[in-house]
């Protein structure tokens, strides 16, 4: 057992190394005929390769390495345990159908920037992997950055657009406000003991008080929940995702977000010696604004990748809630339960990789097949695109948490958690638990509005463009990539109780609690107690299926199959135009009115008597305007004075020195 | 663990008055809202008839009739006519929309259970949920008052507020004295006397029942 | 491998119940249809009439329109099957079903915001004014209907500390008889949800075409034939479900035990008699009821919302 599971971690090295030389060969070759038909398939051959890897070493002692990378005396601490087994895999698993559709993707590219992509691409991947192997504080830094770097170059890839730039700019200006905060909180948990402490092993040996505890945690959860786009970091999302290209926006919201997922997991229960319960309330509470704060404004946007990014954002609530409910059970010592919960987060994360990865490659095949983004000139695209709009038909039904798919099985979960929750001691956390439960149901129900209304607009009805006629299916590379992760949306909802056997070694080692299946039987779902809940998909799929089938054959046995095809009926309507039907901002805009308070609406109605009637509406986000603009003027505020000091005199300059020096001698 | 029957049913009963609050709370129409008053009258004397059953005490039966009397037979008909003469049946305005106020209404819930629940443990054989459904009404017959604009529905308001006060009383300290709730009924009724003729004055002044009106009076 | 006798006597209990329900569905509309004739002083089309119009509509030839997909033809047969499945696991004679198993009250809100979904989508198809109108309007109804029925299940579930539908029944119905205060505002929600996601009269009108008004119909208008039999036919299934999760909840009295044969015959009456009174009381509901206006419907179903939340917070509060 000892050489194989060894070998996991080198399996994760040399696929870390892989994709560094394949993003330097990107670079040198130019061609964009290699680049997507080698480099690119390699790296996803890696990426599953990484996958395997991680599945083969999930039930294994954690392994260790030391690099003598780095700075002398700072070597670099690799280690591999099941928490980072699970992320890898996550890892893994996306981009091996993200790279095989990026092959296809990049296929129109030019070569130069292709290759500069190809880099950024690759380093991006091995990034994301060191951060999850990184033991040390040193090498978790450099990673990280490198991976909010080189995704902020891949961001930017279209830079001749002044709004891409800016889009770039935000995110690369969050990301660094959320580096501070993480470094802060790995000072704050070395427990003042020297350059020396910087390993994660000697953070979990490190006391902290309370107080300290909650500091780090806090500053932990701001960094990484910038990372995140937890409110009210969330800013950057709904512009970079739609800046970046497809393939990236899919890897920066299915695993680049997990990442910081997996940061808040491992500093709160892994590196903090004691958790304090409200530390989960306040998870809990912020994870329910940005989940419902999410789906709003999902609910409302125009631009199918935006809408997206707020669906990710919702995600990012369902998981932090997950998260709070983790600490609040695991806090008061209800160890089964901590470990579902911590399942419900597991599972998500994984169900939020796939799906989301799948539908913002599938937005990436639209961009291609129209060259629009924006929704209100979309339509009818099933009759052009049958691939595309079968497997992302399968995306929207997974995200909307429909059974038998993968989102409902991780709802599934996390509302169990909810319904086994009472007899907390605090009385106030036990009555909040059930409040935290209508919500959590209310966003999945919008996000189902939110669904029908992206895959609706999108593909359904008719043709709201002509130019949408020439549209064209998506190509046999990209296809490929989204069956992959398709396949894998259906396989994470029908094998439940597999998926959570092997989740549950990840909450074992993080928590030492288990959750098991009562069940004996591998078609039924049932954590805690078999007679509490259970979930059988499998059966699910086959009583649907077969019910279906019964009914088309009844009917088609016990009176016909004729059909005739005519004009639509409409009531009598006799003009039917593409115009009639609901626009993206129609079909929001129920949403819009009841939640009405939330948004900042500019509104351009036109009068009984206009000539030329236009109807303009477009809802903002408010904390931007609340929070992000007061804090811009406040800074331009602050660096006016501090440029007082700036005059470019030599001698005012020698000044400064000397008044710094004494001052430091005076302290010394 | 089972609690007895009656307790059972006072529970129940506790639940459908906070549930009576809450439709007040929802409710836009002048007329519906005395309605729902005088269903509230009907569950206080249920509950308190039975109260006086399972405690045996007498005296409780003749307050379980005055409540009858009062609230749910001539307060209501006296608002009734009231607002048939003042011709106030247009719909409520409220200063808060209706289902932020819920929201209100369900924190409040929790806050105070929370807040009862030290008292009713000192309480015997009561379960805790009393108290703090109780003190729940009264806040949010509070609430209601707090949000309206007609001087209509805050008068319903203050005597749902009541209403829930003698709840507390009878079901979570088997009753006060006789002589007390005589005394408390006749302020009851004369207060809604005095209210009754005060609207009158108001409408006669500001030729509205709005309270927004009233601001008016401070000095400049 | 062996199978157990009694595992054999509980399939053959599902599908039995399969069949019931499937057949006597229409006839709970029509019930509830004759009802309303009664009240309005009509003499109405007599009980069975759903039956006839099914009939009617399956010897159809099936009219589609140039631009319809394979989204909307397959629509009707998902939307029957998950309602045909959603009746069919819900406890009503006897609670010993082997499927209820597979699929515990979450995945029942599951079921029916599945068909939810595919409707939807099928109605903006089309791509017709008034289909894109009414998955809107749908879906609308549906984000606070969901979640409401959802937390009333959840009540139930707290109570019997399960959410597989059988226990709960079981529970609920063979133990020592309990009120339960939180089940008075969980089956006040209850009401209201069922109303709203039955296309029933202060949200919908199920025998209107008025532009102004409709939902469902708008939903459904492209379909002829035997999809919309299909569908119409998945409509009854749908109120036959809510229905039968009303009385498996809030009346579950006199469900006959697991293996007690003898008291079938009693459930079934019994159940008969639940039925007959629970369409007469929808159609005194509806009849007394005025059509909201559309966005007076979130209010009304956000009140739902909120009951049902204040009910499973009551059963924390009351323990009961």
């Amino acid at each position: 057992m000892n050489a194989t599971s060894l070998s996991a971690l080198e399996i994760t090295n040399g696929v870390i190394l892989f994709w560094i030389l394949l993003g330097a060969v990107g670079l040198w070759w130019r061609d964009t005929r290699s680049l997507t038909r080698i480099l690119f398939p390699l790296g996803a051959l890696a990426a599953l390769l990484l996958a395997a890897a991680g599945f083969a070493a999930l039930g294994s002692e954690a392994q260790t390495l030391v690099l003598p990378l780095g700075l002398p005396e700072l070597p670099f601490h690799l280690r591999l345990d099941a928490l980072s087994t699970f992320f890898l895999i996550l890892l893994g698993v996306a981009s091996f159908g993200v790279s095989l559709y990026a092959s296809g993707y990049f296929r129109h590219m030019e070569g130069k920037t292709l290759g500069l992509l190809c880099l950024e691409y690759h380093l991006f991947l091995a990034s994301m992997a060191l951060v999850l192997l990184a033991d040390d504080a040193y090498l978790f830094m450099v990673a990280w950055e490198m991976m909010a770097l080189s995704s902020y170059f891949l961001v930017t890839t279209d830079h001749a657009i002044p709004d891409i730039r800016r889009a770039g700019f935000l995110y690369l200006l969050i990301a660094h406000v959320g580096a501070i905060a993480i470094l802060l909180a790995f000072g704050v948990m070395q427990g003042g003991n020297g350059i020396g402490a910087y390993t994660f092993d000697a953070m979990r040996a490190a006391p902290l008080t309370p107080f300290w505890a909650s500091a780090a945690f806090l500053l932990a959860l701001f960094g990484f929940g910038a990372k995140a786009g937890v409110l009210p970091t969330h800013v950057w999302l709904p512009e970079a995702h739609p800046a970046a290209p497809s393939p990236v926006s899919a890897l920066m919201s299915g695993v680049m977000l997990k990442t910081a997922i997996y940061g808040i997991l491992r500093v709160t229960f892994d590196l903090l010696p004691e958790q304090v319960w409200w530390w989960g309330v306040l998870a809990l509470g912020l994870g329910l604004v940005t989940a419902v704060f999410g789906v709003m404004f999902a609910a409302v946007q125009g631009d199918m990748k935006r809408l997206l990014a707020y669906s990710s954002i919702e995600n990012i609530g369902l998981l932090l809630v997950g998260i709070g409910l983790t600490l609040i059970f695991h806090v008061y010592g209800k160890a089964e339960l901590a470990a579902l919960a911590l399942a419900a987060t597991l599972y998500h994360s994984l169900n939020h990789a796939c799906f989301k990865s799948l539908l913002f490659v599938g937005t990436g095949s639209i961009l291609h097949a129209t060259g629009e983004r924006n929704m209100g000139r979309l339509g009818g695209l099933i009759h052009h695109m049958p691939w595309a709009s079968v497997l992302m038909l399968v995306g929207v039904l997974a995200i909307a948490g429909l059974p038998p798919l993968n989102g409902f099985v991780s709802e599934w979960l996390l509302l169990q958690a909810f319904l086994l929750s009472p007899g907390l001691p605090n009385s106030y956390i036990d009555m909040l638990v059930p409040v935290a439960a209508a919500v959590i149901a209310l966003a999945a129900a919008l996000a189902a509005y939110v669904m029908v209304k992206f895959y609706g607009v999108i593909f359904l009805g008719q043709r709201r463009e002509p130019a949408l006629a020439r549209a064209h299916d998506a190509g046999s590379m990209e296809r490929a990539g989204m069956v992959w992760l398709a396949l894998a949306c259906v396989a994470l909802g029908l094998f439940p109780v597999f998926v959570l056997g092997q989740i549950d070694l990840v909450a074992l080692s993080l928590l030492g609690s288990q959750l098991g299946n009562a069940s004996a039987d591998w078609m039924f779902l049932a954590p805690v107690d078999t007679g509490r809940a259970s979930y059988s998909p499998m059966y699910f799929l086959l009583a649907v299926a077969g019910v279906m089938g019964l009914s088309v054959l009844l009917v088609r046995r016990l009176y016909h199959g004729r059909l005739r095809r005519g004009a639509a009926w409409d009531c009598g309507f006799p003009a039917q135009t593409a115009r009639m039907q609901d626009t993206a901002e129609g079909f929001g805009q129920p949403i819009r009115r009841i939640f009405e308070p939330f948004f900042r609406i500019e509104r351009e109605v036109p009068g009984a008597f206009d000539t030329h009637p236009k109807y303009h509406g477009h809802s903002d986000d408010k904390l931007w305007f609340l929070l992000y603009l007061p804090l811009k003027d406040l800074t331009e505020k602050l660096s006016g004075w501090a440029s007082l000091l700036q005059h470019g005199r030599i001698h005012l300059y020698l000044a400064y020195t000397f008044a710094t020096l004494v001052v430091l001698l005076v302290f010394v | 663990m089972q609690t007895p029957f009656i307790l059972q049913f006072i529970n129940l009963l506790a639940a459908l008055l906070l549930l009576i609050v809450f439709a007040m709370l929802a409710q836009r129409r002048i007329l519906s809202l005395i309605k729902l008053f005088a269903w509230q009258g009907a569950l206080l004397t249920l509950s308190t008839a039975v109260v006086a059953y399972s405690t045996a005490q007498h005296h409780l039966y003749y307050s379980a009739a005055l409540t009858l009397a009062l609230k749910v037979l001539l307060l209501p008909w006296l608002l009734y006519r009231l607002i048939h003469r003042l011709n106030v049946r247009w719909e409520v305005e409220t200063l808060i929309n209706i289902p932020a106020t819920m929201l209100v209404g369900i924190a409040l819930v929790i806050f105070s259970f929370n807040l009862a629940a030290p008292i009713s443990q000192l309480a015997e054989g009561i379960t805790r949920g009393l108290i703090g459904i109780a003190l729940a009404c009264v806040l949010m017959s509070l609430l209601i008052m707090l949000t309206r604009r007609k001087a209509v529905t805050q008068v319903v308001a203050f005597l749902s507020l009541e209403n829930s006060l003698f709840f507390a009383a009878t079901s979570a300290t088997q009753g006060m004295p006789l002589v007390v709730e005589f005394g408390i009924a006749l302020d009851v009724l004369v207060a809604t006397f005095i209210f009754g003729i005060f609207f009158f004055q108001i409408r006669e002044t500001f030729d509205s029942l709005d309270i927004m009106h009233m601001e008016k009076l401070k000095d400049d | 491998m062996m199978i157990a006798p009694e595992i054999i006597l509980a399939i053959v209990f599902q599908l039995t119940q399969l069949l019931l329900v499937v057949l006597a569905a229409p006839l709970l509309s029509g019930w509830v249809n004759q009802c309303q004739a009664w009240l309005q002083n009509r003499s109405g089309a007599g009980v069975l009439q759903p039956y006839r119009v099914l009939h009617k509509l399956f010897r159809k030839d099936a009219v589609l329109a140039h631009n319809a997909s394979w989204l909307f033809r397959i629509t009707p047969y998902i939307v029957f099957g998950c309602m045909w499945l959603a009746a069919a696991i819900i406890p009503i004679i006897a609670v010993d079903l082997p499927f209820s198993r597979a699929a515990d009250v979450i995945a029942l809100v599951g079921v029916f915001a599945l068909a939810r979904m595919f409707i939807a989508l099928a109605a903006m198809d089309i791509g017709t004014a008034f289909g894109s109108l009414g998955a809107r309007r749908e879906m609308l109804v549906s984000f606070l209907a969901e979640p409401a029925l959802l937390m009333v299940l959840f009540t139930a579930s707290m109570i019997s500390h399960s959410t597989q539908l059988p226990r709960i029944v079981e529970s609920l119905a063979h133990h020592q008889f309990v009120l339960y205060p939180s089940l008075a505002f969980a089956a006040l929600a209850f009401v209201i949800v069922l109303l709203a996601e039955n296309a029933r009269i202060p949200v919908d009108n199920p025998n209107t075409h008025l532009e102004l008004t409709m939902i469902h119909e708008a939903m459904i208008l492209e379909y002829s034939a035997r999809h919309l039999a299909l569908i119409e036919w998945a409509s009854s299934l749908k109120l036959f479900a809510y229905v039968s999760i009303g009385i498996a909840l809030f009346l579950p009295h006199g469900i006959a035990e697991v293996g007690n044969w003898a008291a079938l015959p009693l459930a079934l009456a019994l159940l008969l008699l639940k039925l007959i009174l629970a369409g007469a009381g929808l159609a005194v509901l509806e009849v007394v009821s005025a059509k909201m206006r559309i966005f007076r419907a979130p209010e009304f179903l956000g009140t739902a919302f909120l009951l049902a939340v204040l009910g499973l917070l009551i059963h924390f509060l009351l323990g009961a």
